[in-house]
């Protein structure tokens, strides 16, 4: 044994007890061992707004000295395994008070594994994850982004499942052994057990090299020095709209340069302009002013501003002319009215692909009772 | 005996001390709410602030579980807050409070008050960035503003600390020697928010070591017709002051009585004032507060493998300021280097509050070492291991006479 770290990435708040249940579960589970360990949550992420990537970690260690260096870190950098309890999250994870946008397994130490809960395959889930120069592994367990632990909703093992995967991509860190004892204590908790003993036996891992996934370029930003940086706390602002070539005579609003929304949100508006009336309430609603006001007129939701709300399909008048989709349909940012204007037809189409088979969204619903639909057709 | 004997000599007692204590996965703030439990504390009084606010959360949560009972008012200000447990402390009940940041700042009419009534409040500061900017991170300014009013300040460096020393500053502050506030200073984040094995202690083991709180004929009453809190002028106030004064002074011999009888008691606790590490044969030292200990320590071994004799002295009490204790641990080394994760602005060489008191403390000795003042980890910005290296190597080069200014103050980490 020896010192171990884990890295877990969730959607606060929706998955913040999930996300310590599992923390708690691997220290619980060294202590079995003899060894020590600590649980934290990456403090810049509260108050963890609606959907928001959030982190927590879990140390273990054989003596008091190994776990000391990570006792003063925010995050710690060199993680054994990275768990992603909400598969939209491949696409990387921005936050308030980060750098730009940081991937998925960029904390993930040469050789770890990134362990993540999804439904989709590992190809699909590749096409969203960053390109790593050092070689690493991925393995899935089948759910989708869990709730377990969030107020009412029921404890579908998520927990232990990915405990007892744990204990197969990373043995040095925790044995199954341990993490069993820790389940069924303070009382023996036979189905979790099971479950736990079920996930240690089928995960699988594929090797990812640097080759590898998305080779976009992350978006990230220079952070001023003192002497560089503004006396008395004076941000100046953006100007009020951006002139953007092909938009003359609509309204594209002046934006924060340095916090794009790509990773916060986990569904997005997909519209339709030829049943849309331009009555203008998405474009008031919109928390974010994230509609650009388009040269016909218009509005097109901008995806480095939309955190995925949904309260634009929830007021819009007409019948399915917004419709919120899962963001693992996409794999970029273009501007949907761009799309339409350039080549209608085309547009219908794609329009029609994107809403017609919808993948279970990770949180947001339609209608009542939808998440409790789409965990029961759910493979176990 | 010099309290670093403390630990050993008391040794034998152990053996006839029950112990019983049961582990715990918890949180620093949540160390702190089972001290509070295990002190059976009467009147508690919360208001959201991070990253305090979670000691509440917990204490709430014993409440509402049924393992605890007290009277728990949410107040609708910080001010109220401080004010309720102070008269509430005033009538003789044991009062817990607390808050973070501007929230502490808030209240800074009540906290002078609870100082100048000597009123032996026990509250827990998660010490947190001032406004503005607003920033959740930790700095030690909040809670090293009441520094010069007569509280007692203590500082920890992990959860298993946070509990016990929260058990120590009720003996302290409410021995009739002593009769002065306390506070708990918990790093935001590494301390309040970070969940480690803590050992919990049973009731029995805490009601051996922390009698009740009692103010004797100083308890606001019916049956005792007293009156406090009153108006004076320049004919009684410094007669006042020099009180409260005598009753810092003695804090002192109750702090060392208190970490004994803890030490006996608990086979734990360590030495009163400060912790010493590696420091028997160290060449230079590295002074800090909380858990700066951390990153410290790991640089301390970790230079030392290279045969570089460093050692680290943790500050555990600001106030009562353990000078006597500094002098005998720095009174050896050539050269020490402060790092302070708070400002003095427009202080003696633009130091830090840790920095500026050190120095005088020091300044007494025949042979005094040079004193470098750093400041680092402001807003919670991570102390690295590596920036403890610099900064220790900095220390070995005034220490070997190279030509460092001592009247200046080093920000480390800052982006230029």
């Amino acid at each position: 044994m020896s010192t171990g770290s884990v890295e877990v990435v969730y959607r606060g708040i929706f998955q913040k007890t999930l996300a310590k249940n599992i923390c708690r579960g691997i220290v619980f589970a060294a202590r079995k061992e003899g060894r020590i360990g600590i649980a934290f949550g990456r403090y810049g992420d509260s108050p963890e707004r609606n959907g928001i990537p959030a982190k927590q970690f879990a140390v273990v260690a054989d003596t008091e000295e190994e776990l000391e260096e990570y006792l003063s870190r925010y995050e710690p950098d060199n993680n054994d395994v990275t768990i992603v309890t909400d598969d939209t999250l491949c696409k990387g994870i921005e936050s308030w008070a980060w750098y730009g946008l940081q991937p998925i397994n960029k904390l993930l130490k040469e050789g770890g594994t990134l362990l993540v809960t999804s439904t989709r395959s590992t190809e699909s889930l590749i096409g969203d994850i960053h390109r790593k120069e050092e070689p690493y592994n991925l393995a899935t367990v089948k759910s989708s982004a869990s709730f377990s632990g969030l107020w009412v909703y029921k404890d579908d093992h998520t927990d232990v499942r990915l405990l007892g995967a744990l204990a197969r991509v990373a043995p040095h860190i925790i044995s199954l052994d341990s993490i069993v004892a820790a389940i069924n204590e303070p009382k023996k908790n036979a189905a979790k057990e099971a479950s736990a003993r079920k996930a240690h036996d089928q995960i699988a891992s594929t090797a990812i090299g640097p080759d590898n996934g998305n080779d976009a370029v992350p978006f990230k930003f220079e952070l001023p020095g003192w002497k560089k940086m503004e006396e008395c706390l004076v941000i100046r602002g953006v100007g009020a709209r951006q002139q953007v070539p092909g938009w003359e005579g609509g309204h594209v609003p002046a934006r924060n340069p340095t916090f794009k929304k790509f990773t916060t949100r986990t569904m997005r508006p997909v519209i339709n302009f030829d049943t849309c009336t331009k009555c203008t309430i998405c474009w008031l609603q919109c928390p974010d002013t994230c509609f650009d006001i388009t040269p016909d007129g218009y509005y097109d939701a901008n995806m480095e501003a939309c955190c995925g709300c949904g309260i634009c399909e929830a007021v819009c008048p007409v019948d399915k002319c917004i419709t919120m989709v899962n963001e693992e349909a996409f794999r970029d940012h273009r501007s949907q009215w761009e799309m339409w204007h350039k080549d209608k037809q085309a547009y219908a189409a794609w329009l029609s692909e994107k809403t017609a088979d919808q993948p279970a969204r990770s949180h947001g619903f339609h209608h009542p009772g939808q998440y409790a639909e789409e965990i029961a057709n759910e493979p176990r | 005996m010099s309290p670093a004997d403390t630990a050993t000599t008391k040794q034998a007692d152990n053996e006839v001390a029950p112990r019983a204590e049961t582990e715990a996965l918890i949180s620093g703030s949540e160390a702190v709410a089972h001290a509070v439990r295990l002190a059976d504390v009467d009147v508690i009084t919360a208001y959201p602030i991070r990253p305090y606010d979670t000691v509440m959360q917990y204490v709430s949560k014993m409440i509402a579980d049924g393992d605890f009972d007290c009277e728990y008012i949410v107040a609708e200000s910080e001010h109220s807050q401080f004010e309720i447990v102070k008269h509430a402390s005033a009538v003789g009940a044991r009062v817990f409070c607390g808050s973070s940041g501007v929230g502490w700042f808030y209240a800074f009419e009540a906290l002078a008050v609870t100082a100048g009534l000597r009123l032996p409040m026990v509250a827990m500061v998660g010490n947190r960035a001032l406004d503005d900017p607003g920033a959740f991170g930790v700095e030690h300014n909040d809670a090293l503003a009441v520094r010069d009013l007569g509280w007692m300040l203590a500082w920890v460096s992990t959860a298993q600390e946070a509990l016990d020393t929260a058990l120590i500053a009720y003996r302290v502050a409410e021995d009739p020697r002593v009769f002065l506030p306390c506070a708990i200073s918990c790093d935001g984040a590494f301390l309040t928010h970070s969940q480690s094995i803590v050992k919990v202690p049973s009731q029995a083991m805490v009601d051996s070591f922390l009698p009740r709180y009692s103010r004797g004929d100083k308890q606001l009453h019916p049956d005792n017709p007293i009156t406090i809190a009153p108006q004076v002028n320049e004919d009684w106030l410094m007669e006042i002051r020099r009180q409260s004064d005598m009753a810092a002074r003695r804090a002192r011999d109750v702090i060392i009585e208190a970490y004994q009888d803890f030490n006996a008691r608990f086979g734990r606790g360590g030495e009163p004032f400060i912790e010493r590490y590696m420091m028997e044969d160290a060449e230079v030292a590295v002074i800090g507060m909380g858990t700066l200990a951390m990153p410290v320590k790991v640089a301390v071994r970790k230079m030392r493998q290279h045969g570089r004799k460093v050692g680290f002295v943790r500050v555990r009490w600001f106030r009562p300021f353990p000078a006597r204790e500094l002098q005998n641990a720095l009174a050896g080394v050539r050269a020490v280097g402060v790092i302070d994760r708070d400002f003095s602005f427009g202080s003696t060489f633009f130091s830090g509050v840790l920095a500026n008191d050190l120095r005088s403390a020091l300044y007494p000795l025949k042979n005094r070492p040079k004193i470098l003042s750093f400041i680092a980890g402001l807003g919670g910005r991570e102390v690295r291991t590596n920036n403890v290296i610099d900064v220790a190597g900095k220390v070995f080069d005034a220490a070997s006479g190279a030509d460092i200014d001592e009247q200046n103050t080093y920000w480390i980490g800052v982006r230029e």
